[in-house]
């Protein structure tokens, strides 16, 4: 807490300090610098991922290669666009969290591949008309939870079934409608030295959305508002609007990131994206931003994203058995967290 | 945390001036389950018919009990997104413990409420001594709990002894056996109620650090919470076996969420020592009867889950508007 209020910024590069790994300020002078570094969850959550991928290459030849690594991460790359708005929202504060990422992103790619139906001319009507809507229903999250003030877990939870009924009248229940073969080829093709180029869209939205946490007043702002709604609006942040500016920005970022799972499976289904809500507040939390708000960084959140796709690749490429497959998955996110996702202790 | 406090001169007065005192959120719950019971009557007479009571209930009763555990542990400040998960895993376990004999029937209620507290237990020590943060904890825990369910049983089927579905559809002095079960969970919450365990769970939700100052076993409380709630899960399971006669390993897809949100309509605070399981049974009943009346108005099939959802989002916001805010 009192990092983040001195600190809201974060001129720390690294990004994240979260309350709790630092408490007494400790750990700044250059004989612990290793050791905080290492304690830094963002670091941590690398190293994770760079140990599940050797592990992988070990057991399984082939699962290191750089083919297969650019293919991960290029799976990995819906769940890290979606986490985004995730990230904004969870560090808005106030309990935030979005529980309607998965179907807006289901939402945005049926509207955006209805739209192009196929064809490259009407890609930016596609993308446009799944934003427009998705940032419509960002609108009414942030202003039922500022307005109302329901509290964000409830009027999401709310807003997943009203999105998961708009879906099925915008489809009638049959989904149609194909991507665009400029954006498969983003998606899917290898233009960009050898990679796709959904790898550098990500890795733009990467800097950019890091740039404004970090260095534009919006940015400010919401870690204020997160660190302490009423000190924030004391200072006078406009509490309000931040918050629903994060809730428009997570829908519209979950519907950029349904439209890149499109290109990917060229076709959409009914269900397509609805499972990634979860694994997106997972991938925050790995990245080390707290829950309670106002500390952590985008950087962590896709790292996270990372390593979650890693994990879920590893175990089906082992070829366990489906039962097998999802309890390693639990139990593995639960030993992740515990490293270091652990509450403070009562006893202070 | 003044909460018990209250409670115990509470129930010192008379009935009439604890009626004055009742919450607004209850009044919300009260009257939103007034109004659908009064719309469904309304759209489909034969709801009121026995066999209509029992089927009815009968349909209801798995969520109804989901509900009351989401809401034990949502009073203790908690919250268990793997619920629906113990509910397939335990009825699972059932199925393959009984294997259709009705000789067997005690051996798979054991089970079933077995397999319940243990998963509860996981919870308990996952969120209550490694500390995670509930909501992501018990994610990570409803994967481990459905993997073993698909372990258990790979794919829907297995038989279900006629004693339990038979008994589920019976009536006892008039009363359907499916009503008789959600007025015995009432009267055990009136009685866990009593327990000192209760007021502990309820003073931590209310707020950890004054309750670990005051004494309270913080986290033997949330550990209590989450068990209590896998016990009922499994009760939970039993009922959906009752139901279906048959084992579905992915029977509990939906189950975590709409218990919450039944436990939200029920006039429970999610952030934790506001309210009490009778809310949420309310709440289910509300939401299940939600569904049964956008059915009975013959909506194109298209538009029946946005006008379900529609419905949820209004019940939620009114709950939620009515619930105490902490000052802040």
């Amino acid at each position: 807490m009192s990092t983040a209020t001195t600190n809201p910024a974060g001129t720390d590069p690294a990004g994240t300090d979260p309350a709790g790994t630092n408490p007494a300020g400790t750990g700044r002078t250059a004989t612990s610098r290793a050791g905080t570094l290492l304690r830094d969850p963002v670091v941590i959550a690398a190293i994770i991922a760079i140990l599940l991928v050797v592990v992988g290459g070990i057991l399984k030849p082939g699962f290191a290669s750089p083919d297969q690594i650019v293919n991960m991460l290029r799976v990995a790359s819906f769940l890290g666009i979606i986490a985004i708005g995730q990230t904004i929202v969870v560090l808005s504060g106030g309990e935030g969290i979005d529980l309607s990422v998965g179907t807006v992103a289901t939402l945005g790619a049926i509207l955006a591949s209805r739209t192009m139906n196929g064809s490259d001319a009407l890609i930016v009507p596609g993308v446009l008309l799944a934003l427009v809507v998705a940032a419509a229903i960002g609108l009414v999250n942030g202003l039922g939870i500022v307005l109302l003030r329901i509290p964000p877990f409830v009027m999401t939870l709310g807003m997943l079934g009203v999105v998961g009924g708009l879906i099925l009248v915008v489809t009638g229940g049959v989904a149609d409608g194909r991507a665009a073969p400029a954006l498969v080829q983003l998606v899917n093709g290898r233009d960009v030295l050898g990679v796709p180029g959904i790898l550098l869209v990500w890795v733009l939205l990467a800097v950019v959305v890091t740039l404004v946490l970090r260095r534009t007043t919006f940015g400010m702002r919401l870690y204020a508002t997160g660190a302490g709604r009423e000190a924030a609006r004391l200072s006078g942040v406009p509490v309000g609007p931040v918050t629903v500016t994060a809730y428009v920005l997570s829908s519209v970022f979950a519907a950029l990131g349904g439209i890149a799972m499109v290109g990917y499976s060229q076709q959409v289904f009914l269900n397509l994206a609805n499972d990634l809500t979860l694994p997106s507040i997972a991938a925050v939390v790995i990245g080390g931003t707290l829950v309670a708000g106002g500390v952590g960084g985008y950087l962590g959140s896709a790292v996270g994203a990372i390593v979650l796709t890693v994990l879920t690749s590893l175990l089906t490429t082992l070829s366990m058995p489906e039962w097998a497959r999802i309890v390693v998955q639990g139990v593995v996110l639960i030993a992740l967290l515990a490293v270091y996702g652990r509450q403070r202790k009562l006893r202070a | 945390m003044t909460d018990t406090k209250v409670a115990a001169i509470e129930e010192r007065r008379p009935i009439g001036e604890r009626l004055g005192r009742v919450r607004v959120a209850s009044w919300a719950t009260a009257a939103l389950l007034i109004v659908a019971v009064i719309a469904a009557v309304a759209l489909q007479p034969n709801l009121l018919s026995p066999y209509g009571v029992a089927s009815t209930f009968a349909t209801f009763l798995p969520l109804v009990l989901v509900a009351v555990a989401q809401a034990i542990v949502v009073i203790g400040g908690g919250l268990d997104l793997s619920a629906g998960a113990i509910v397939a895993l335990s009825s699972v376990v059932a199925v393959q413990v009984m294997q259709g004999q009705d000789g067997s029937v005690l051996l798979g209620f054991l089970a079933a409420l077995g397999t319940g507290l243990a998963c509860g237990i996981v919870n308990g020590l996952v969120v209550s001594r490694l500390r995670l943060q509930p909501l992501i904890a018990t994610f990570a825990t409803a994967s481990v709990f459905s993997g073993l369910a698909l372990l258990v049983l790979p794919t829907p089927g297995g038989t279900v002894p006629a004693m339990i579905t038979g008994t589920f559809r019976q009536a006892v002095g008039g009363i359907p056996v499916s009503v008789l079960l959600v007025v015995a969970v009432a009267v055990g919450w009136l009685v866990l109620r009593q327990l000192r365990i209760m007021r502990h769970i309820r003073a931590t939700g209310g707020g950890p650090a004054a309750a670990f100052a005051s004494l309270v076993p913080v986290a033997g409380a949330q550990l209590a919470s989450y068990a209590i709630c896998g016990v009922i899960c499994g009760l939970a399971g039993l009922a959906v076996l009752g139901n279906s006669g048959s084992g579905d390993p992915f029977i509990g897809g939906a189950l975590a969420l709409n218990s919450v949100a039944a436990v939200v309509v029920g006039g429970i605070a999610l952030r934790g020592g506001i309210g009490s399981p009778i809310g949420a049974i309310a709440g289910a009943i509300t939401l299940s009867l939600a569904s049964t009346i956008l059915f009975a108005l013959n909506l194109p099939t298209s538009w029946r889950a946005l006008a379900a959802g529609l419905v949820v989002i209004l019940a939620l916001s009114l709950s939620a508007l009515g619930a105490p805010r902490r000052q802040r």
